[in-house]
């Protein structure tokens, strides 16, 4: 990957997600390997909307390269409530840091700052826009059990507003996948997202149940459908209901159905499937830090004048 | 000239914007920011009978030549509209509209949640897709409705 922002993972080819999740295998193979590879080293959190997971896990990832990270704080507390422009904010924390991660509340936020800084920018969620580090976690996790290629993925719940969703379909379509989409009929891929999918000749199919493709499936990944997207508390209410998963949904399902969920969950899955050899939706968050550790690794390695300036790691 | 266009006065100097898609005239006016007090002589034909459209809109506007971008969003709510400068009533040049691969600064982004919508030093930028325009920043599409979002 020869990029200096990850900002969407419509950036991505095949050649690029592999690259970093042989790498991310490597990390997790032997992660005392990358203990120091970029001490000194400084990310900036830049968090313009609540996230405990996605801080949390960037944070991690990066101490465990041996980084430094600071954080701007809440935003209540920060300049943004002063009016500053992102496009300020950045430009400062530009010169604090080596890279930085945002997440904000706009779609394109991440686009706009990659445009005005040029120290690494990844992407860590625009509004109801995209999330490429949390595909690449997602893509390591089903590689792992099934491998990228023939694989047929059920995605479902909040197809319009998740932005989990919009990355991980934009990146399946390097791969040979086929990608059911199941929503209700108000929450279903947008159509900037259908057009993509599109424009690749990716083979997707849209649902409103996942009863009739369940058993064809070798991963369901389920995101929440989120209450306050309804005006009508009711209708919300109606609509969860029929997007919740339990071990006896499941019965139906091949023995190998991986289950996802880009967490946090509320109800849409039940505890029960916890117990099942279908959970994986805490492996896969898991798999956060060296998918990280590895997208960090790759950034900073690329945005280095002479290509590595990281401390030698035998791979 | 032909016998459709004089159905609207000639100009002595200016432009005639013919071969209008029927119905986008007054779209037309809008992206070049005309509403009359400006001071410009317009005439609009409307649904003209048109050989190669059916029917048509011309737009003919007095002492007035377009700009690079207004001719490129004209060129997305009319595809096959033809610009004929004018002086001294004779057409001295005449182009088709050519779709730009994309516009900047000319188009609002419908997405209240795009960040080109927020408090920032920020040109929009859209690019040019089949049937439509996509913001650069949030990827919303634009079909049906670009001249609604128009800014020039």
């Amino acid at each position: 990957m020869r990029q200096d922002h990850l900002i969407t993972a419509t950036q991505l080819s095949r050649d690029d997600i592999e690259a970093v999740l042989d790498r991310a295998r490597a990390v997790a193979d032997d992660p005392a390997a990358y203990a120091d590879r970029h001490a000194g080293r400084v990310l900036a959190l830049c968090f313009f909307e609540p996230s405990t997971r996605t801080r949390m896990s960037f944070d991690s990832a990066a101490k465990r390269l041996g980084m430094n990270t600071i954080d701007m704080g809440d935003v209540d507390s920060s300049s943004v409530s002063k009016g500053e422009s992102l496009s300020d904010t950045v430009r400062v924390i530009e010169g604090y840091a080596d890279a930085l991660v945002l997440r904000h509340p706009s779609e394109g936020a991440a686009t706009l700052a990659g445009e005005r800084v040029d120290v690494p920018v990844v992407n860590a969620g625009d509004g109801a826009g995209q999330h490429p580090s949390q595909t690449l976690l997602d893509l390591h996790t089903i590689r792992e059990d099934h491998g990228l290629d023939d694989l047929t993925i059920g995605i479902m719940g909040d197809l319009k507003y998740g932005r989990t969703v919009h990355s991980l379909a934009a990146a399946l379509t390097e791969f040979d996948a086929n990608q059911h989409f199941i929503s209700p009929e108000s929450l279903r891929l947008p159509r900037s997202v259908r057009f993509d999918l599109h424009e690749t000749g990716a083979q997707i199919r849209e649902h409103e149940e996942l009863e009739p493709v369940l058993d064809e499936l070798d991963v369901l990944y389920v995101t929440r459908i989120q209450k306050e997207r309804f005006p009508d508390e009711n209708e919300y209410h109606r609509v969860a209901g029929e997007y919740r998963i339990d071990a006896e949904t499941l019965d139906s399902a091949a023995d190998d159905l991986t289950v996802m969920h880009p967490l946090p969950r509320v109800d849409e899955i039940a505890p029960d499937v916890d117990e099942t050899d279908h959970a994986r939706y805490f492996e896969q968050a898991h798999n956060g830090i060296p998918v990280r550790m590895a997208l960090l690794d790759t950034l900073l390695e690329n945005a280095s004048p002479d290509g590595d300036e990281g401390t030698e790691v035998d791979r | 000239m032909s016998e459709h266009e004089l159905r609207v006065s000639k100009i002595r100097d200016g432009t005639v914007i013919d071969h209008v898609e029927a119905g986008q005239a007054l779209n037309v006016l809008a992206i070049l920011g005309i509403d009359g007090s400006e001071g410009f002589g317009v005439s609009v034909g409307m649904n003209v009978p048109s050989d190669r459209l059916g029917r048509k809109d011309i737009v003919k506007v007095e002492d007035r030549e377009l700009s690079q971008s207004e001719v490129d969003v004209l060129s997305l709510i009319a595809p096959e509209a033809t610009i004929n400068i004018v002086r001294d009533f004779e057409v001295v040049e005449k182009n088709r509209v050519t779709r730009p691969d994309g516009v900047t600064g000319v188009l609002s982004c419908p997405n209240r949640n795009c960040i080109t919508n927020a408090d920032e030093p920020i040109e929009t930028r859209f690019d040019v897709v089949a049937d439509g325009v996509r913001c650069d920043y949030c990827a919303t599409i634009l079909r049906a409705d670009i001249a609604e979002h128009i800014d020039v």
